[in-house]
């Protein structure tokens, strides 16, 4: 599946690691929640960069004693329907995880603008569609009326914080 | 009235543009008719029976002149010449083509007009108090509340995949005409012993086929909190609401499921978690937008209109229409105008292109250019002189826009049914048509006195029968329909869902069953100041059930 990041199409540096392979001793590797849970031990010491796969169930407060070890956090959108993971990505960035945050599953340029905004860095997308649908669809909106909710590339201006500072 | 800035002018212009193209994308093939779905609907466009319908929003039910002349021009343009008033105060057009929509929504935004979240499972359009800014009984006007809320809730990142449609209402009287306690949120002014306001948080009501009372989770919420303490609610919701089963997933099941307190408490965590919200930047944009809700520049009037006394004493026919459709103004020598949308043997809520423009006149000319949708498919024209009153009505009535029936028997509310919707078991429109035409004598309505007759054709409830003090049901049994009846529902203060009454009636039979009611009703009340709902509260179902079934 390929991958959109930066607002490009862009390799994926990381190596997915089932539950029933071993874990490798470097590489830039993620892990699914429970092998995070069990092998903590190692995982807690890996010499590559450590991600983890999270189901959108999860509570946020589940992360918190591993957030700081992880660079990668892959939510899942089951159907592009179900948005739980809107809120879960949000809580993780309140709190306080600052490295990629990956969307995967039913992902679709509709959705990309909202994903951003709640915070989620890169997206596994399939190739249906060209990059330039996915870069259209991304910056549609270019204010927004919720605050904190903009991102660099779309939704740029915060409206109620653009009257303020202009009255 | 609210404006739109340059800033709202660019959010709307940004999101046709957005349709436009997801429209192009659906029509090319590139979008599948699945995952076009959502986006079609979170802009009100649904597939019914015959064709596409447009829901168009109308926030809090208020619009101006200009607006309301643009409907008209959509309905003659773009449909067959009328459009459908519903119960959260939108318009609906049901013969509309997909090419032509996000014209159309062109032609809206030109007037500071959308169909933003109009369907799909995301927070729809707020409603309000009909008569809000005019009610004699009001603590402050709540519109001010609904506007930050339609922005806060437009496009917002985090809630437009819920588990469910989420539906918001405010009210800032004690009165409650905004039916606050059968919403997912509903939303109560009050004021403290310093006169500050603070809001009321009631969540978890609802119809559908689960009906319940919402149950209050604040009982005092400062306004300047208010936004981020609907954000704690949203988010619990977006997380643990149930997307196993559609019809177990409005926020009410959540709230039952876990018990009031349990759902109280992981709001309450969720609120407290949260980093320091800035507050003062919703002041802020609070204050600003109530400076577009300020007083119209009322005349000093006296409180005795000779003009309009004169026409009351001439026509009794008008006397009779100001007794029912007038309400009290909270300015001395103004009025509330309710215009009745519910004629004799007509569609409730229909309007056509015409009246529309009938009504857009009026409320230029007699009511500060201001025009309210109520939640009954009613409109109003909310601040008219005693001394134009004459004047209006004589005009209203010349297009059919007369009927003195505001909350009586002729009032009914039903949802456009069989006839229209993709989801309905049964006819709607026909039963309330027969209805209205059986009760057509207004001194008949007026002697059985204050009654909400609500329709639904099928168990989703949006004619909102649990809450009529008469509710009916239409239902299929083996491809015929048939009508559940139900007694004692309110939408009011004295929130209640109805009980059925017993075995159904075919379509034929509602209109017989319901005058045998409405017979008994006036054989046991102790006066006329004992309504049908004060008497069915006092006698129970019992003596209906007899008069119904007795020989059956």
């Amino acid at each position: 599946m390929p991958i959109i990041k930066d607002g490009a199409f862009a390799p994926d540096p990381w190596v997915a690691i089932t539950d029933d392979q071993p874990i490798p001793a470097t590489g830039d590797i993620w892990v699914s929640l429970a092998r995070l849970d069990s092998d903590w031990g190692t995982l807690c010491s890996h010499a590559g960069e450590l991600g983890v796969e999270v189901p959108n169930t999860t509570k946020a407060e589940k992360l918190k004693p591993y957030l700081g070890k992880l660079s990668l956090i892959l939510l899942p959108f089951p159907a592009y329907t179900d948005g739980r993971a809107y809120s879960l990505a949000r809580l993780l960035r309140e709190e306080g995880y600052i490295h990629d945050l990956r969307a995967r599953g039913n992902v679709l340029p509709d959705q990309l603008q909202f994903m951003k905004q709640v915070g989620f860095t890169s997206f596994e997308v399939t190739d249906r569609f060209p990059a330039e649908v996915w870069t259209k669809a991304a910056q549609h909106i270019s204010a927004v009326y919720q605050e904190g909710y903009t991102e660099p590339h779309a939704a740029r201006t915060a409206i109620w914080e653009a009257r303020r500072a202009r009255s | 009235m609210y404006r739109y800035d340059e800033f709202d002018h660019r959010f709307v212009a940004e999101r046709v543009s957005q349709f436009r193209d997801q429209a192009a994308r659906r029509l090319s093939g590139e979008l599948t008719e699945e995952e076009f779905r959502p986006l079609r609907l979170m802009n009100g466009l649904y597939l019914q029976l015959h064709a596409y319908m447009l829901r168009v929003a109308i926030p809090y039910g208020t619009l101006n002149g200009k607006q309301m002349d643009r409907l008209a021009y959509i309905a003659e343009k773009y449909d067959r010449g009328y459009g459908h008033f519903t119960t959260r105060q939108n318009i609906q057009y049901n013969w509309i083509k997909l090419e032509d929509t996000a014209e159309i929504l062109e032609k809206l935004a030109e007037v500071e007009m959308h169909a933003i979240q109009t369907s799909g499972n995301c927070i729809r359009n707020v409603t309000t108090d009909q008569w809000a800014g005019a009610a004699a009984d009001e603590l402050a006007d709540p519109r001010p509340v609904g506007e930050l809320l339609r922005q806060w809730s437009s496009l917002h990142p985090e809630f437009s995949y819920l588990p469910r449609k989420f539906k918001i209402a405010v009210t800032g009287s004690p009165h409650d005409r905004a039916a606050v306690r059968v919403h997912d949120i509903g939303l109560r002014m009050h004021l403290n012993d310093k006169g500050e306001r603070g809001w009321e948080v009631i969540v978890g009501g609802g119809l559908g086929r689960t009906p319940f009372v919402g149950v209050t989770v604040r009982d005092f919420l400062p306004e300047a909190e208010l936004r981020a303490y609907l954000e704690a609610i949203m988010r619990v919701y977006n997380l643990y609401g149930r997307r196993d089963n559609k019809y177990k997933a409005r926020v009410k099941i959540l709230v039952h499921e876990l018990g009031k307190e349990e759902f109280q408490r992981q709001v309450e965590a969720e609120y407290a978690r949260k980093p320091a919200t800035n507050v003062e930047l919703d002041v802020a944009e609070l204050q600003r937008i109530e400076t577009y809700f300020a007083a119209p520049a009322y005349e000093e009037l006296p409180k005795f209109s000779t003009g309009f006394e004169n026409a009351r004493i001439q026509d009794k026919e008008f006397a009779q229409w100001v007794k029912v459709n007038v309400a009290h103004h909270k300015q001395q020598g103004y009025a509330i105008v309710n215009i009745s949308l519910k004629p004799e043997g007509g569609i409730p809520g229909d309007a056509t292109a015409e009246q529309m423009r009938v009504v857009a006149d009026l409320g230029r000319r007699f009511s500060f250019d201001e025009i309210r949708v109520s939640h009954a498919q009613n409109l109003v024209l909310p601040h008219v002189k005693r001394d134009d009153l004459y004047t209006v009505y004589i005009a209203l009535k010349a297009h059919n826009l007369a009927s003195g029936n505001i909350g009586l028997a002729g009032d009914i509310i039903a949802c456009p049914g069989l006839d229209y919707c993709a989801l309905a078991t049964a006819r709607s429109i026909p039963i309330a048509q027969g209805i209205s035409r059986r009760f057509a004598d207004v001194k008949r309505q007026e002697e059985i006195g204050p009654l909400k007759i609500n329709i639904s054709g099928c168990i989703n409830a949006c004619g909102h029968h649990h809450v009529g003090h008469i509710g009916i049901l239409g239902l299929d049994k083996k491809g015929e329909e048939y009508y559940q009846i139900t007694l004692g529902g309110s939408s009011s203060d004295d929130a209640a869902i109805g009980s059925i009454l017993g075995p159904g009636f075919a379509a034929d039979e509602v209109a017989d069953a319901i005058e045998k009611i409405l017979d008994t009703y006036l054989g046991l009340r102790t006066g006329p100041e004992e309504t049908f709902l004060l008497a069915y509260r006092r006698v129970g179902e019992k003596p209906f059930k007899e008069a119904l079934y007795a020989n059956h």
